[in-house]
């Protein structure tokens, strides 16, 4: 699902915020990604959604070299990956139900379906019952579970996670990451980049340390480093 | 938090499902009127702004339409006058009034020549007399001043400018004749000016029009720059700089729509103010003249343009924006 090869990426400057990473996530995996903050988990997950592109190496997509995708199709692209962010991203001059449709708005589909499928994404993240309300009026916990359902309204097959409970207390950020683990039973792709270490530990998954830029960890492939302690 | 049953999930997730062609192009064009309304009720939000804005779009637009007007108004009233166009001879004291009469009748005998009228010197001074009221000064004269005249009438045919030139060129050179006069000369300059004005009347609309497009742009311009964060959104969940650009065509085209209607409020408004004095004006001429007012298909074309100027504004400011907003 996701292939990474010799990946780089140098801003401008000359700052080389990705040197040389190469890993492999199969479909229906779920994996955290982890390191102090300026490793270089922000940029992994933009090169994935295509907000930044490769310097050097190349990375692959669902079989799709994305260094081969025209500036054109990219909003194609993105439809089949659910971003999560960190400040969540949300239309605050609209509804929590008009906020989790605009991925299906935007993809052209019908108003019944649009409908069905926002309430049952709401459903899930257990906020049905605040669909008319504005996201201002919601915690810090309920509007990233709109994030969440924005993502996932449009059934992609991959979901990145750019710290989602960055600003959640724990039980709050267990709730969300139970809501990740549910995804991945259903076939989805998941990669979650979060400096919890204790929580991402307890939850079991691959693990992939970023240093500097790096790779330095991989608690699949033990030989490629170690975990932090 | 509410416990899911993983069946529900699977049941929702895996399938993919596309909507069928059918479906698709309603729904694309269903998604338009939406924006197309939903653009209106943004601007409705906040009616001051987007009135003043539509206002400065009709008084750019009115002023070369209200000119547009007046002038189609004028050219139809000096048309007439065209048709009008006679050669006055105005003949040597000498001449007998026979001699008069025969050269009258020989005149009349040229093809170029519809009518000939004779005026005696003596009825001659008698309507001078009649028009200016010169009573006491014209019987202090020992003579009468006034030349006998032949007013000649072209034939239609012969009626533009040139001809009429040379019929009176022709017509001078009969040895009786002391002085060939063209009543038409003033109505050629007053063709030469308008013909100035109109011109002046389209580098004005023009102009006016390239203010209207800089107005709408850069209304539009700050619109993107208010809505940046939720174009970023948008382009992050996989919206195509087509759904991104189609609220603002869409705002564009109302401001258009707009400024077109107050345009045509102000110059409906003018031409009433103004029909009244102009009424005057044709009283006083003995002319049954009415102001005219817009046709529909001038209305039609005021329209069909502001709405072009509001797409065409808003796509230039759309075009040279939208592109610097990425997520980053």
């Amino acid at each position: 699902m996701i292939k990474f090869l010799q990946a780089s990426k140098r801003y401008p400057g000359g700052h080389d915020a990705l040197l040389n990473v190469n890993f492999e996530m199969q479909r229906g995996e779920m994996t955290f990604l982890t390191g102090h903050s300026g490793a270089g988990k922000s940029t992994l997950l933009k090169l994935i959604a295509l907000i930044e592109r490769t310097s050097r190496g190349q990375v692959i997509i669902n079989g799709e070299n994305t260094s081969k995708i025209k500036t054109r199709r990219i909003p194609y692209f993105r439809r089949n990956i659910g971003i999560i962010f960190q400040d969540h991203q949300l239309l605050f001059d609209r509804t929590v139900y008009d906020n989790v449709a605009l991925p299906l708005i935007i993809a052209g589909q019908p108003p019944r379906e649009i409908a069905r499928r926002t309430r049952a994404a709401l459903d899930k993240v257990s906020l049905l019952n605040r669909e008319k309300s504005y996201p201002i009026t919601l915690s810090g916990g309920e509007q990233q579970r709109v994030g969440i359902a924005r993502a996932v309204v449009n059934k992609p097959p991959l979901l990145l996670a750019d710290e989602p409970t960055g600003n959640l207390d724990p039980d709050l950020s267990w709730e969300i990451m139970q809501v990740f683990e549910q995804f991945r039973q259903v076939g989805v792709t998941v990669m979650v980049a979060s400096h919890d270490l204790d929580m991402i530990k307890r939850l079991g998954h691959r693990i992939l340390v970023l240093k500097d830029g790096q790779l330095v960890g991989d608690s699949a492939r033990p030989e490629q480093g170690s975990l932090p302690p | 938090m509410k416990p899911t049953s993983t069946d529900q999930l699977l049941e929702d997730i895996p399938s993919r499902d596309k909507p069928g062609l059918a479906t698709s192009v309603r729904t694309y064009f269903l998604r338009h009127a939406q924006v197309f309304f939903y653009s209106l009720g943004q601007l409705w939000q906040a009616p001051f702004s987007m009135l003043m804005t539509a206002a400065v779009i009709g008084i750019a637009l009115a002023l070369p339409t209200g000119m547009h007007v007046l002038l189609n108004n004028a050219q139809q009233i000096s048309g007439g006058w065209d048709g009008a166009a006679k050669v006055s001879l105005y003949l040597k004291q000498k001449v007998s009034e026979q001699r008069a009469q025969k050269l009258a009748n020989k005149i009349r005998k040229l093809a170029q020549v519809a009518e000939v009228e004779y005026i005696s010197s003596k009825k001659g001074l008698e309507e001078f007399r009649q028009r200016t009221g010169y009573d006491t000064a014209l019987k202090a004269l020992d003579d009468n001043p006034i030349p006998a005249t032949l007013v000649v009438t072209p034939n239609l045919r012969f009626n533009n400018a040139e001809q009429i030139e040379a019929l009176a060129v022709q017509l001078g050179k009969y040895k009786q004749v002391d002085l060939v006069q063209l009543d038409s000369e003033w109505v050629q300059r007053l063709f030469a000016i308008m013909d100035i004005v109109s011109q002046g009347v389209v580098i004005l609309g023009i102009m006016l029009s390239i203010g209207v497009l800089l107005v709408v742009g850069n209304t539009i311009r700050l619109a993107i720059q208010n809505r940046r964060d939720e174009i970023v959104i948008v382009k992050l969940i996989g919206g195509t700089d087509a759904f991104i650009r189609r609220p603002f065509l869409y705002t564009g085209f109302w401001y258009g729509f707009f400024g077109g209607i107050i345009a045509l409020i102000l110059v409906f408004l003018s031409l009433f103010l103004m029909s009244g004095p102009i009424e005057n004006l044709a009283g006083l001429y003995q002319s049954q003249f009415d102001l005219n007012k817009m046709d529909f298909g001038t209305i039609i074309t005021i329209l069909v343009l502001s709405i072009g100027l509001g797409l065409g504004g808003s796509w230039i400011a759309v075009g040279r924006h939208l592109r610097d907003i990425e997520p980053r």
